[in-house]
């Protein structure tokens, strides 16, 4: 997983609330087995519309969405991460996000940043009025800044320290291998087995 | 101060709880199936990891296979590469599968329960967002993302953060013909699609408690349209019967039975949230929208969005009546519906099927439209045959096919045209999810039943 510190890049803004992940990436592109190559369903309904904002410069090179409330609400699929990660979004703005979502990409490294809906409306004026303008993220000091503005955004000390450190959940939990070894010991023995009945 | 179930399970289940960070969570039971595992093998196998307890694992085949012809290799390349995948690794880790053809092969959640592996105060996942239907046993349920899967996979643990908690009072007795379908749409019509956010909702009171355990497992299947991750009903002696006898059944069931008798959110616990619903005031539930909260009784009227208060909301109403072709102010009844589409996780269970059945015995579905049956599992099918309940679909004009997730989700063939209008007992009617340019409408299997014969939305007292 690649460290996240900072981002500075071009910020879309996606002027839509209960962006669920069925828009994100329709049902019929999570037929592969590979992590890779979904930016081609990033939207996909929305991009056949030469209107769509992804199909118009210079946005069509964001790094940044800047999104409605409720965003990845839906089903489960983390696929919908992998698809904007593909297309090239390092990190994800919106007044709410949709839990599984939030968590799906905490792991996959994209960056979600909750702000008021006051700030992000404030943003989306300010990149529609200018869209080559500059925004920056750092997690380092929990920030989005752009002209002269610096918002502070929350983010829980583990997931930042996480993020900027690159590092994988799992190889995190196997440390604890002996406490997990104690649990089974300990665990009741009503729970079922999925061992073939016979 | 006492605990709530929720908090009962989740400290049973701490392998490891420092400060600062989510909790080591044990899991008891993890269901796999082929769209959201094989990256997550890919994972194991890039890193030379195993899976750790392939004994509390268990995979079967469900969103992507075909419902007819499923004894002819699958027709779609990519579906037949997701499924081939998900059959080599289950056979590289060690991982017990319920195959197409397979006798208890179906929707995950549907076989769960059915194999009686589903049982209270375990905590369950799946990567599949209605994992929480698993919550009706009074187990800790809910769906995670493939790396997640990757993560339980690997140390058969997962690092969370405690949700906070939610009662649900459903209090009073449902009129007849209103069903645990409209039950779970009013709440979430109320609560909204982000109002159990956060929360494990826990689903108590006289209407609840007088489900049955299918009824119940339509409930917690929703919890996730409410924004929660997991929902949960106490377990009680309705709930001991219905695992009676199921194969994975506790050997020692007094045992368990003491144990499970000691899951009940205790009297002087507090939930976070606490809100209360009329069961008497409720009436048959539909969804006009394209998001599981907007729904109204059927009885009402497409909602003329220029009434709603919140900006937010009423630009969602606006978009959802342009998407789904809707005039405010037309009657619900009104609303001519091309496709029926009963089964799914939600209520493709055999009393979903009884109680559609009963209303299309000796009935004909309306000639403007088509209704596809599908059980959500081999088992459930075999058990509806026993009874006749494909006749009656049969005669009624519907086609009978075999289990699978079938147009919950229209990823195999069973999808909607562009523009074409369902009825459906499936839990989600976001734009395209039955196929693109679908529309789709929420519906109880009755109020599917009579649909399907009037070819309007109705409930089977406009018959
Ligand atoms: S029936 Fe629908 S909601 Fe249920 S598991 Fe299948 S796709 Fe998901």
């Amino acid at each position: 997983m690649e460290k996240f510190i900072t981002h500075v890049g071009t910020a879309v803004p996606l002027r839509r609330s209960n962006v669920d992940t069925d828009q994100i990436i329709p049902a019929v592109y999570l037929k592969r087995v590979t992590r890779s190559g979904f930016e081609d369903g990033l939207f996909a309904a929305w991009r056949n519309d030469p209107e769509f904002i992804l199909n118009k410069e210079p946005y069509k090179h964001g790094t940044i969405l800047v999104a409605g409330a409720d965003f990845g609400t839906g089903s489960s699929r983390e696929h919908a991460v992998w698809a904007l990660q593909n297309y090239g979004f390092k990190v994800i703005i919106s007044p709410r996000f949709a839990d599984i979502f939030r968590g799906n990409s905490a792991k996959g490294g994209l960056l979600t940043i909750i702000l008021p809906q006051d700030q992000v409306e404030a943003l989306w004026r300010a990149i529609e009025a200018d869209p080559s303008l500059p925004v920056r993220v750092s997690l380092e000091e929990r920030t989005v800044s752009y002209g002269s503005k610096t918002l502070p955004f929350e983010m829980d000390e583990y997931t930042r320290w996480r993020l900027m450190e690159g590092l994988d959940d799992i190889g995190l939990t196997l440390k604890q291998t002996d406490s997990i070894d104690a649990f089974e010991q300990a665990r009741t023995a009503v729970k079922p087995a999925t061992l073939p009945i016979r | 101060m006492g605990k709530t179930l929720a908090e009962k399970i989740w400290q049973e289940h701490v392998v490891r709880s420092v400060a600062g960070e989510p909790d080591l969570i044990y899991i008891d039971l993890h269901l796999i199936h082929e769209v959201t595992s094989a990256q997550a093998f890919d994972g194991l196998r890039l890193s030379g990891r195993k899976v750790r307890r392939p004994e509390l694992t268990l995979a079967t085949e469900d969103h992507n296979t075909p419902t007819q012809n499923i004894d002819l290799p699958i027709a779609d390349p990519v579906s037949k590469l997701q499924v081939d995948t998900l059959r080599n690794n289950c056979a590289e880790f060690g991982v017990r599968i319920h195959s197409l053809g397979d006798i208890d092969q179906g929707i995950v959640h549907v076989v769960g329960p059915q194999l009686g592996l589903t049982q209270p105060g375990m905590t369950i996942v799946c990567g599949d967002s209605h994992t929480s239907t698993h919550g009706a046993f009074g187990a800790l349920a809910f769906g995670i993302g493939t790396s997640e899967v990757e993560h339980v996979l690997a140390t058969q643990t997962l690092p969370l953060v405690r949700p906070k908690t939610m009662a649900i009072n459903v209090e009073g007795e449902l009129q007849p013909g209103v069903t645990a379908k409209d039950v779970i749409l009013a709440i979430i019509a109320q609560i909204g699609t982000g109002g159990g956010q956060g929360y494990v909702l826990e689903y108590r009171g006289s209407a609840i408690k007088a489900l049955s355990m299918e009824a119940r497992m339509t409930v917690c299947n929703m919890s996730i349209e409410a924004g929660a991750r997991a929902g949960l009903i106490s377990p009680d002696e309705k709930t001991f019967e219905y695992i009676k006898g199921k194969p994975h059944a506790p050997a020692d069931w007094d045992a368990a039975v003491a144990y499970w008798n000691t899951l009940y959110t205790d009297a002087d616990a507090k939930f976070d949230v606490e809100i209360t619903l009329d069961a008497n005031a409720l009436a048959p539930f539909v969804t006009w929208g394209t998001n599981p909260g907007q729904g109204a009784p059927l009885n009402g009227e497409v909602p003329n969005p220029a009434l709603i208060d919140d900006p937010e909301e009423r630009g969602a109403a606006e978009r959802a009546l342009v998407y789904m072709d809707l005039t405010a102010g037309t009657p619900l009844k009104n609303i001519a519906i091309d496709t029926v589409f009963l089964g799914s996780c939600t209520n493709g269970r055999i009393e979903d099927l009884r109680s559609a059945a009963a209303i299309l015995d000796g009935q004909k579905i309306a000639s403007s439209l088509r209704m596809l049956v599908v059980p959500g599992s081999a088992r459930v099918r075999l058990q509806a045959e026993a009874e006749g309940l494909d006749k009656i679909f049969m005669a009624a004009g519907a086609e009978w096919r075999n289990a699978g997730c079938s147009m919950c989700l229209g990823m195999n063939p069973d999808q909607l045209a562009p523009g074409e209008r369902s009825a459906s007992t499936s839990n989600r009617n976001f734009e395209g999810r039955q196929g693109k340019g679908g529309r789709t409408h929420l519906v109880s299997p009755l109020v599917a039943a009579a649909t399907a014969i009037r070819g309007t939305l109705s409930s089977p007292a406009d018959l």
